[in-house]
């Protein structure tokens, strides 16, 4: 019951942050340059049109009114029309995300597995080549530039060596897209049994997805090593170890269910990152997800499907960092008991 | 006073002889400078003059980073770009360095109401993806220099408003500031001349961490075209320039301005982490 009413607490702490959200992306769009009437009239439009088309925007009305307009249309799940396809923005981000979240979850995945161990053992043989290897891995993976990163992996792995396919999109032209269930192709793939689909989207993902990993590998290597680190020096583990428990069993039930917790807390920043960077590795990898249809609505001034994008990533951060709040407090057995 | 310089002295070669790598940073911290002070003077060709006949070749003694698809010597460009790209991140980190400390101050010194605003303030930007919301704020105020960097600085002032309030409300009620608020100071003064020094410290290893930061986000949006435009010479867009070279084989037009880069924020990483140490020794990694 406790943890139930944290819970709750916890998603009731989210509604600021989404307000403030929704009120900057509201003024972000207000701020436009110009009149957004005359622009969305178009250049042959008289005085009349751009009267009508004002009093269609609803821009006729107060700021504050104009924005209770927006909540109302966003309750409505109405983010306007793109201009370039004419299209309801939301139906265009919603095909393009489950793309953009399959290659993200997938960059996450990764970084996560190879960045958890790498921590754990530098943590627990401090000064060693696992030690230094992790250092040198820190330092260089937050110095990287993804979009650059993700070119070299093109030029070696598919210029040089061809091990990889080429690197336009998610799935060869040779193939079909499986029939869609979550729109994840690897997933959809299996489910429909369909394993060369499987396997060929594997291969398309693999280089943008180590990409976003190399990225994402430093900030979770560096806090899993510090809160090993942390963990290790409490009484618990001395206690522990002279009680005479096995090492691993020391290291990964005392230390690392400890550690854990403030990686976990990391775990949302860096998914913060990984939004951004996929931007820029979408654009690399000519990737069709939502970062892909912004640069594309930036180069076409089309405003309504950026402020559609960024209210959509920020939207999707906060949800994952309450998601990662509650489970924090499911897992913690400490939370409730402090209070 | 000779022993009050000789002793931050000592520190600096006991910290520098643990981490060499420091040291390299503050090199390559003053190589960019020169570059960016001289760059210009020293290019060896044009960096926008275009000449067909030699475009795409591949590094040799005349162009020693080879030439772009316009003919353009390459190892120019990255010489000349240093003072854009170094320009944009210092007056980002700049701007949001004062912002950012004046809001955290004065968060952290009155509490109540000034805290809250602040806070919410810094939290609603955190609620964003910073370089999805770098992207809006370009996209609306319109594609100019200019307006990378006010979307670099807005993305990077809720680490010094944090910073900031944090070194400020610890030490709002310390014994000086009690003594200082005796004598007659006025809160504005004790907050200047009293509490804001303490503030610096943290700070620099902030800004230093933070430009290679800035850097990345600038040359990243203008990667995605925004921003810096061709045929301006900045390493983001000479990068997305050489990725269309790439997949055939023309990998001199994005690794040098990319290596360029990644060396710069490196650099901004060493000589943060090398004043971390410096500052605060227990924080050492």
């Amino acid at each position: 019951m406790e943890k139930l009413s944290r819970i709750f607490g916890r998603i009731v702490q989210a509604v600021p942050p989404v307000f403030g959200v929704i009120l900057i992306t509201f003024l972000l769009t207000r701020a436009l340059p110009g009149d957004p009437a005359v622009f969305f009239a178009g250049l042959m439009a008289d005085e009349d049109t751009i009267a009508q088309i004002r009093a269609e925007l609803g821009l006729d009305h107060s700021l504050p009114v104009q924005f209770l307009y927006y909540l109302r249309d966003l309750l409505h799940g109405d983010l306007g029309n793109s201009l370039s396809t004419g299209r309801p923005v939301l139906t265009e981000l919603m095909s393009r995300l489950p793309a953009s979240l399959e290659l993200t979850l997938a960059g996450l995945l990764l970084s996560m597995a190879i960045a958890i161990p790498l921590g754990v053992l530098a943590a627990t043989r401090p000064g060693s080549w696992v030690d230094h290897l992790c250092r040198v891995l820190v330092t260089a993976g937050v110095s990287l530039p993804t979009f650059f990163t993700g070119l070299f992996l093109i030029y070696i792995f598919y210029y040089l060596l061809g091990w990889a396919p080429s690197p336009l999109g998610r799935l060869d032209f040779l193939y079909l897209s499986p029939p869609q269930v979550t729109g994840f192709y690897s997933i959809d793939a299996a489910l429909a049994g369909d394993w060369e689909v499987f396997w060929a989207s594997l291969r398309q993902m693999i280089l943008p997805a180590i990409t976003l990993s190399l990225f994402a590998l430093a900030p979770i290597a560096r806090m899993t090593r510090a809160a090993m680190l942390a963990a290790l020096s409490g009484e618990y583990v001395r206690t522990a170890r002279a009680n005479g428990l096995g090492g691993a069993r020391v290291i990964w039930v005392y230390a690392f269910r400890n550690a854990a917790l403030p990686v976990l807390t990391t775990l949302g920043m860096v998914f913060s990152f990984l939004l951004g960077a996929n931007v820029l590795v979408e654009k690399v990898f000519s990737w069709p997800g939502i970062g892909s249809y912004a640069i594309g609505a930036l180069v076409a001034s089309d405003y309504a499907a950026v402020q559609g994008f960024v209210l959509c990533m920020a939207l999707l951060f906060v949800v994952v960092n309450l998601f990662i709040d509650v489970v924090l407090t499911l897992i913690d057995p400490r939370i409730g008991l402090e209070s | 006073m000779a022993a009050t310089l000789a002793a931050p002295l000592t520190r600096l070669r006991y910290t520098l002889s643990g981490n060499p790598l420091t040291a390299v940073g503050f090199g390559l911290f003053a190589l960019m400078i020169f570059l960016a002070l001289f760059g210009p003077a020293i290019a060896p060709y044009d960096p926008l003059a275009t000449r067909a006949v030699n475009a795409l070749q591949p590094p040799s003694w005349a162009h020693p980073f080879g030439t772009d698809h316009l003919g353009r010597d390459v190892f120019s460009r990255v010489i000349v770009a240093t003072r854009l790209d170094l320009g944009i991140a210092l007056s980002a980190v700049a701007l949001s360095f004062v912002i950012g400390s004046a809001l955290g101050c004065l968060a952290g010194f009155f509490g109540g109401w000034a805290d809250r605003i602040i806070g919410r303030m810094s939290d609603t930007i955190m609620a964003f993806p910073l370089f999805v919301l770098a992207m809006g704020v370009v996209a609306t105020m319109g594609n100019t220099v200019e307006n990378v960097i006010y979307a670099t600085a807005v993305i990077n002032l809720p680490f010094y408003i944090r910073v900031a309030r944090a070194e400020v409300a610890v030490r709002r009620n310390a014994g000086y500031v009690q003594a200082a608020r005796l004598s007659g100071s006025s809160s504005l003064r004790i907050l200047a001349t009293q509490l804001f020094p303490n503030v610096l410290p943290p700070m620099m290893v902030q800004i230093s961490l933070n430009l290679g930061w800035a850097i990345l986000n600038a040359a990243g949006l203008s990667f995605i075209g925004l921003g810096v435009r061709p045929p301006s010479a900045e390493w983001g867009i000479m990068v997305a320039e050489g990725a269309s070279y790439i997949i055939s084989g023309e990998w001199w037009l994005a690794l040098f301005p990319g290596t360029a880069l990644m060396l710069a924020v490196f650099c901004f990483n060493l000589m943060g982490d090398g004043l971390r140490d410096l500052v605060d020794p227990t924080r050492r990694t």
